[in-house]
């Protein structure tokens, strides 16, 4: 962010950054006369600012070309301990800064030639036109800018056609620069509603502080020009009766105004929220509706219908918890509920899943879920008609637990025929392979089977 | 009103119950479940009319949805408790979001079951809520644990932040689907036992200001209501 005003500015070329140079330029208060610009300069070449000092008045004694110097390096440097100079803060985009600064300065060194040459206007002219030169520069910058079709001015572009004023883009040499040229305080104002109509405050901010300052250099430079030629006496008085007259608009126009701000806001924040709407009712209409018909066209089918009703508040949930799909693999629970609702929609069963604690997924906890499901499928193949299956899964530092519970005619696990794979091979095997452990127990008073499922977890 | 002894309607009759949910169709359809089951006086879609419902007809056990609009169960438990502190409520809800749940049962619900329960189920926790006992669902019980897990800081009161191993135990039962009786059967206690282990559990869930509990909540949000 550190600049070479001096040097850069001499040569009539934009300041440009000199990001490789160690140490940056800085303006040095601690030992400041005016603004610390020879202090902070002398500190970085070595020298006593005394030296640079004397060179600045001398400059500025002599046509004054040592205070525009001066003040664009107060501008551009930043204090010592600031991040951005004064202009950075105020600056959105570096290049319309170095496009205006360069354009004054080009004009300047023309009309410094000219007075060599003896083709001399004097000051009361020079002055005024470097600096509106490089206020209409500011403004033709801003307003091409803007025109160059970024996404902030190409957004509103459909809906504002008819707010569209001078200032805020599509012509820019006629627009921005006529209302500059006129000098009129009404053209200083016009940026700045359709800016804000536009619903652009975040870009709008720098965009305009840099309109703003460009019309009032190009204003000013006006003033300065009129004052220095004497007309600016006659002027005054139609000056005051412009003013007045705007303030009065101004004022009756405020509230209305103030309103069109406000719908707008609104309107936008309505078509938002319409936007949601609509995104929900989409959603809505694959899922939901979808799943009321296929209830409608099965009626006769209470199982699948209940099987239908349940996938479908499923999925709704995980779609108004806004959980995502890979987001639901990585824990133990969200895994396991995962398997639940697989199997509960196989087999039309309902199932019960809660789970307490949880854990990321690894290889153990991978075992664990393949032997649960296996034993939820159990379940509801040998137990479904006798009620819900409860699944239960307790996840915490030593180890992983987990029941699955039915309340079929239960069987003695003592008595499980050696051919019957599902038990013997996906659950109790799977889980020995692993180091866990599986036992199958009856459930007191004839009231179902019971799955244990024990893993411990090395830490 | 405030006769907390011997309830009118205990042990004869049936349950006199309020119905206060915000969605027309589901009180209709627990309407026509609970027919012939328990007595219902009459039904609310709103915090307001349900205050006003339950003053005026006084029931035994409100029926609560936990999420409605204008603040929800917590809100009507609230208000009732004002004027009518012997009222008890039964937390009915398709939401399985832990932190208003707990929210529920820590404003005084005596209980928690989802809206999928059965009819006969739902008749069963009404009267049970009615003799005062705590009513807890699978779902309810893994919270609880949830909540509970974890240790300790040193300046606790364990009589109150702590859940004992056999509370412990029979939640896990619970969780794991086993009915009171069969709890009691599995680990040698009467049901009554069970009963008065849960109903500890409610009452320390209801007075600890552990603070593990509203961390854990705010936990539970942010990894969505399932966990």
């Amino acid at each position: 962010m550190s600049v070479r005003p001096a040097e850069g500015s001499e040569a009539g070329a934009p300041t440009a950054p000199a990001s490789s140079r160690p140490p940056p330029v800085r303006r040095d208060l601690s030992r400041r006369v005016l603004g610390g610009v020879c202090a902070g300069i002398g500190r970085r070449l070595g020298i006593d600012p005394i030296v640079l000092r004397v060179g600045f008045v001398a400059a500025a004694v002599s046509g004054g070309v040592g205070i525009l110097l001066y003040a664009i390096a107060w501008a551009f440097v930043p204090a010592e301990g600031a991040q951005r100079s004064a202009a950075a803060r105020i600056r959105g985009r570096r290049e319309s800064w170095q496009a205006a600064a360069g354009t004054g300065l080009l004009v300047l060194s023309a009309l410094l030639v000219f007075r060599e040459l003896g083709i001399w206007f004097s000051d009361a002219l020079v002055w005024p036109v470097v600096v509106a030169a490089a206020g209409a520069a500011l403004i033709w910058r801003q307003s091409t800018s803007a025109t160059g079709g970024g996404p902030a001015a190409a957004a509103p572009a459909g809906r504002t056609s008819a707010l569209a004023t001078p200032g805020s883009r599509t012509e820019p040499p006629g627009a921005s620069p006529a209302g500059a040229g006129g000098g009129s305080a009404a053209e200083a104002a016009a940026p700045t509603p359709p800016r804000v109509i536009t619903g652009l405050p975040l870009r709008g901010g720098p965009a305009l502080s840099r309109a703003g300052l460009g019309v009032a250099l190009v204003l000013g430079a006006g003033l300065f020009f009129l004052q220095a030629n004497g007309a600016l006496g006659a002027l005054r008085d139609v000056l005051l009766a412009v003013v007045v007259v705007l303030i009065a608009v101004g004022l009756i126009l405020a509230p209305w105004w103030w309103r069109l701000v406000r719908n707008l806001t609104e309107e936008r924040t309505e078509r938002i929220r319409s936007q949601e709407r609509a995104e929900m009712a989409a959603h809505l209409h694959d899922s939901v509706l979808q799943t009321l018909a296929l209830v409608q066209r099965r009626a006769e089918d209470p199982r699948e219908v209940a099987g239908l009703a349940r996938r479908q508040e499923r999925e709704l949930r995980a779609w108004l918890t806004g959980r995502s799909e890979p987001e639901a693999r990585r824990s133990v629970s969200t895994a396991l509920e995962g398997v639940a609702a697989e199997v509960e929609e196989t087999h039309g069963i309902p199932i019960d899943v809660v789970s307490v604690g949880d854990a990321p997924v690894d290889d153990d906890a991978l075992t664990v879920i393949a032997a649960a499901r296996e034993a939820l499928v159990n379940a509801a193949r040998f137990a479904g008609e006798h009620g819900p299956v409860s699944l239960y899964a307790e996840v915490d530092d030593e180890r992983l637990h987990v029941f699955v519970r039915d309340r079929g005619p239960g069987f003695d696990p003592s008595a499980i025929p050696t051919d019957r794979r599902g038990v013997r091979e996906s659950i109790i095997g799977r889980m020995q392979r692993r180091g866990g452990r599986a036992t199958v127990h009856a459930a007191p008073g004839g009231g179902g089977t019971e799955v244990e499922l024990v893993m411990e977890r090395e830490r | 009103m405030s006769h907390d002894a011997p309830d009118p309607g205990r042990g004869g009759g049936l349950p006199r119950v309020v119905l206060v949910d915000d969605h027309h169709l589901f009180r209709a359809g627990v309407r026509s479940e609970l027919d012939g089951l328990v007595e219902i006086l009459g039904d609310a879609a709103t915090v307001e009319a349900a205050v006003e419902c339950v003053r005026a007809t006084e029931p035994d056990v409100v029926l609560l949805d936990v999420q409605m609009p204008g603040g929800g169960g917590v809100e009507v438990i609230r208000q009732v408790a004002q004027t009518h502190p012997e009222t008890r409520f039964l937390a009915l809800s398709v939401s399985d979001a832990a932190e208003d749940v707990i929210a529920v049962i820590r404003a005084g619900a005596r209980g928690y079951v989802t809206k999928t329960i059965s009819g006969p189920e739902l008749a069963d926790a009404i009267a049970r809520v009615r003799e005062g006992d705590a009513v807890f669902s699978p779902r309810l019980a893994g919270f609880v644990l949830d909540a509970f897990a974890g240790s300790l800081p040193a300046q606790v009161d364990p009589e109150l932040d702590q859940l004992t191993a056999r509370e412990r135990e029979v939640l896990r039962l619970i969780a794991r689907g086993y009915l009171y009786k069969e709890i009691a059967q599995r680990l040698g206690i009467s049901a009554k036992t069970v009963e008065a282990h849960v109903s500890a559990v409610l009452r320390k869930l209801q007075l600890t200001n552990r603070h593990e509990l509203s961390r854990w909540a705010v936990e539970r949000r942010l990894i969505g209501p399932e966990g």
